[in-house]
């Protein structure tokens, strides 16, 4: 009770500031609201609507049923229908579509007697990751088609096709696979490091530029005291943007969450403290409000986006970066958090992620203690 | 019993020694002067006094407690007020003087009291709900004081308390000193405006981290500077300086802003010399006064000898 005693004054003080600068207060809540809804609008790594060009010259019954195969997915839109080599060249130029299918004379011909056909598609790979998703949708749709023209050749001579492997894939979790799904537990990552570090690290800072730090360093509250009650208002506020973060999750972008809710509130609860954390290191290590901005923004921002896994797959890192990606709390939180709202696991798929999030934090604020220590010294 | 014991409190930066095995003791109920210029070991001595660093070597003790042992004791007897005055500017007065009597453990009643009394001594009540940031400069001064005596404290600190406050203020602020010390609060204050030492019980001199004087203002005076000293004003000052300085009569001289104090072996006999020398040089003399020695000239005096022995 002598703790709580000591750390109310504290904390009443912190929550009197903050709530006398509602402008800073503002960017809290609203720059990671609008964020998740930009993001979470406006990112899609699904490629769909592949503007199409279609060079059809051979129009028979058979090219209109491979452009059709191309076509009957949202994957593709047929965009134009060209007559020449040269319109494929300019619409590929100009950027107005991002793949051409080219379908030869005879195309039917040869088809109907038998021998090889060929089709010719163009990729426009100036945008590798659209690329790699066209070709791969266009290598399907085609290889589909003559699939089934090797079915339907068989059927009229009386003889059945035995496919040697039927292959059926599911895809667990995220059936429809969609990138918001897989990206709401990283931006909740980001931005909640992102306020976190940014918000306690200032509010230390400006208090030792402005020499009350100092003032309560004479004063009889000991240091972890005077740390708790600084850390924790900075707590509530982000659990309340975490609250936040996953409602627009839910409701605006139907992510439900599927595992425990204990769980999920003891993983944000550990990746907070390693935040507050963080930011208590980096409050230790600069003197002035600039350089902890700047400071602070590095360390929350750089290593939650690239290094946690949230936007690059770690598994295809090479190795030093892959070992480098073990100090930032994101990639277990992330790790963590998509295992308990998509896939509503139990302890044993993240109970390492959070143990990797105890010894971060408790690496943490053991540093900034000696820290703090020794700068009194 | 001596409210604050200090012996040969030692503090280095490195190889740098900022304060060199200083001792002193201080009354209970004193107002007990710090002198030195910027950069003295002023500061360095008042934050290893409340607990803000750690000495090097030597020992103290505050109200009785020891600052190596008895940190928790210390800090709870002592009251801390920095030249930045520090306190929230976005809180209002009555918002800074609860949270620091929040910090110090006060609640209800006794919080209530004493925050009367803190703004009743600062004059501060009609100011009581403004922004602690919209103040000038020498109510934020009598605030930070307010703040740093809520809880009581038998000892109180106070770094530099009247630095960028307008002279007005600063009397006003040496008044509050002397209610406190009246009231048996002892009170230790560094400054460089040697004036305000005028009002200490008891002053000491440290020049470069060295304890160089100490005793009550008079004392001071009447132990170092015997001879009597004459204040002159004339033009071409710095001619006048440099011929004065070479007349074996002349003890010793400085220059203080415009004018120039010179120390004498003899009143009247310094006065005619001075008139002979300044017609052979044609400066004119436009005043001329003996005058009471000031702290000023202990200290320049002592500063000066110490910089022409060479250690």
């Amino acid at each position: 009770m002598n703790f709580f005693n000591n750390i109310y004054p504290i904390m009443w003080k912190e929550f009197l500031q903050i709530r006398r600068d509602p402008r800073t207060l503002a960017v809290l809540f609203l720059v990671p609201t609008l964020l998740m809804l930009f993001v979470g609008f406006a990112v899609n790594f699904d490629v769909t609507h592949i503007k199409l060009a279609v060079l059809d010259d051979d129009q028979t019954e058979q090219s209109r049923e491979l452009i059709s195969s191309f076509t009957n997915s949202d994957y593709f839109d047929y965009s134009y229908s060209v007559h020449n080599q040269q319109e494929i060249d300019n619409l590929l130029d100009d950027g107005k579509v991002a793949a051409a299918v080219i379908i030869p004379r005879k195309f039917s011909d040869h088809i109907v007697k038998g021998d090889a056909s060929t089709v010719q598609v163009i990729v426009d790979g100036s945008n590798s990751s659209t690329a790699s998703s066209v070709v791969g949708y266009t290598t399907g749709a085609i290889t589909s088609f003559s699939a089934n023209l090797r079915t339907e050749a068989l059927q009229r001579v009386n003889k059945t096709l035995n496919i040697p492997i039927d292959f059926r894939p599911r895809v667990w979790y995220n059936p429809d696979l969609s990138t918001i799904k897989f990206q709401i537990p990283g931006l909740i990552g980001y931005m909640l490091i992102l306020t976190c570090v940014v918000s306690t690290t200032m509010s230390i800072v400006r208090e030792k530029e402005r020499g009350t730090m100092e003032q309560l360093v004479v004063s009889q509250v000991t240091p972890f005291e005077l740390i708790s009650g600084k850390l924790l208002p900075y707590l509530i506020i982000s659990l309340l943007l975490t609250v936040i973060l996953l409602s627009i999750s839910f409701f605006v972008f139907g992510v439900a969450i599927k595992g425990s809710f204990i769980y999920l509130i003891s993983t944000i609860l550990l990746y907070l403290v390693c935040a507050l954390s963080l930011g208590l290191w980096v409050s230790t290590i600069s003197n002035s409000q600039q350089v902890a901005f700047q400071i602070a923004t590095l360390v929350s921002t750089l290593p939650s986006n690239i290094l946690s896994g949230f936007i690059f797959p770690i598994r295809s890192m090479p190795i030093p970066v892959q070992i480098a990606t073990n100090f930032t709390p994101a990639k277990f939180f992330i790790h963590a958090i998509r295992a308990i709202m998509l896939k509503g696991v139990g302890i044993q798929s993240f109970w390492d992620d959070w143990l990797a999030m105890i010894i971060f934090a408790s690496a943490m604020i053991f540093i900034s203690v000696r820290r703090l220590k020794k700068q009194k010294l | 019993m001596a409210a604050i014991e200090v012996k040969d409190l030692t503090k280095k930066f490195g190889a740098f020694t900022a304060v060199d095995q200083i001792s002193f003791d201080v009354k209970e109920g004193q107002i007990f002067g710090f002198l030195g210029a910027n950069g003295a070991g002023k500061s360095t001595t008042i934050r290893m006094l409340s607990g803000l660093l750690a000495p090097s070597s030597g020992d103290a003790k505050v109200a009785g407690f020891d600052i190596a042992t008895q940190t928790e004791q210390v800090k709870r007897n002592i009251g801390y007020m920095s030249q930045k005055f520090s306190l929230y500017n976005d809180l209002t007065v009555e918002e800074n003087l609860n949270f620091f009597g929040g910090v110090y453990g006060l609640t209800n009643e006794k919080l209530k009291k004493r925050k009367q009394y803190a703004l009743e001594m600062s004059h501060l009540t009609e100011e009581s709900k403004r922004l602690t940031g919209t103040l000038s400069a020498g109510f934020k001064q009598r605030l930070a004081l307010g703040c740093s005596i809520i809880h009581e404290p038998k000892v109180i600190f106070l770094d530099e308390p009247t630095g960028g406050v307008d002279p007005v203020m600063r009397k006003g602020f040496w008044e509050l000193i002397n209610i406190l010390s009246d009231g048996g609060t002892t009170i230790l204050v560094t400054t460089h405006y040697l004036d305000e030492a005028e009002f200490c019980n008891e002053i000491i001199l440290i020049d470069a981290g060295k304890l160089i004087a100490r005793g009550a203002p008079s004392e001071l005076k009447a132990e170092y500077i015997k001879s009597p000293i004459l204040e002159v004003e004339c033009s071409d000052v710095n001619t006048a300086m440099s011929l004065l300085s070479q007349q074996n009569w002349v003890r010793e001289i400085s220059l203080f802003g415009t004018t120039l104090h010179i120390q004498v072996q003899d009143e009247n006999a310094g006065r005619q010399e001075l008139q002979k020398l300044f017609d052979a040089n044609r400066i004119t003399l436009t005043r001329i006064d003996r005058i009471a020695p000031s702290l000023e000239d202990v200290f320049i005096h002592l500063v000066e000898k110490r910089e022409l022995k060479p250690e």
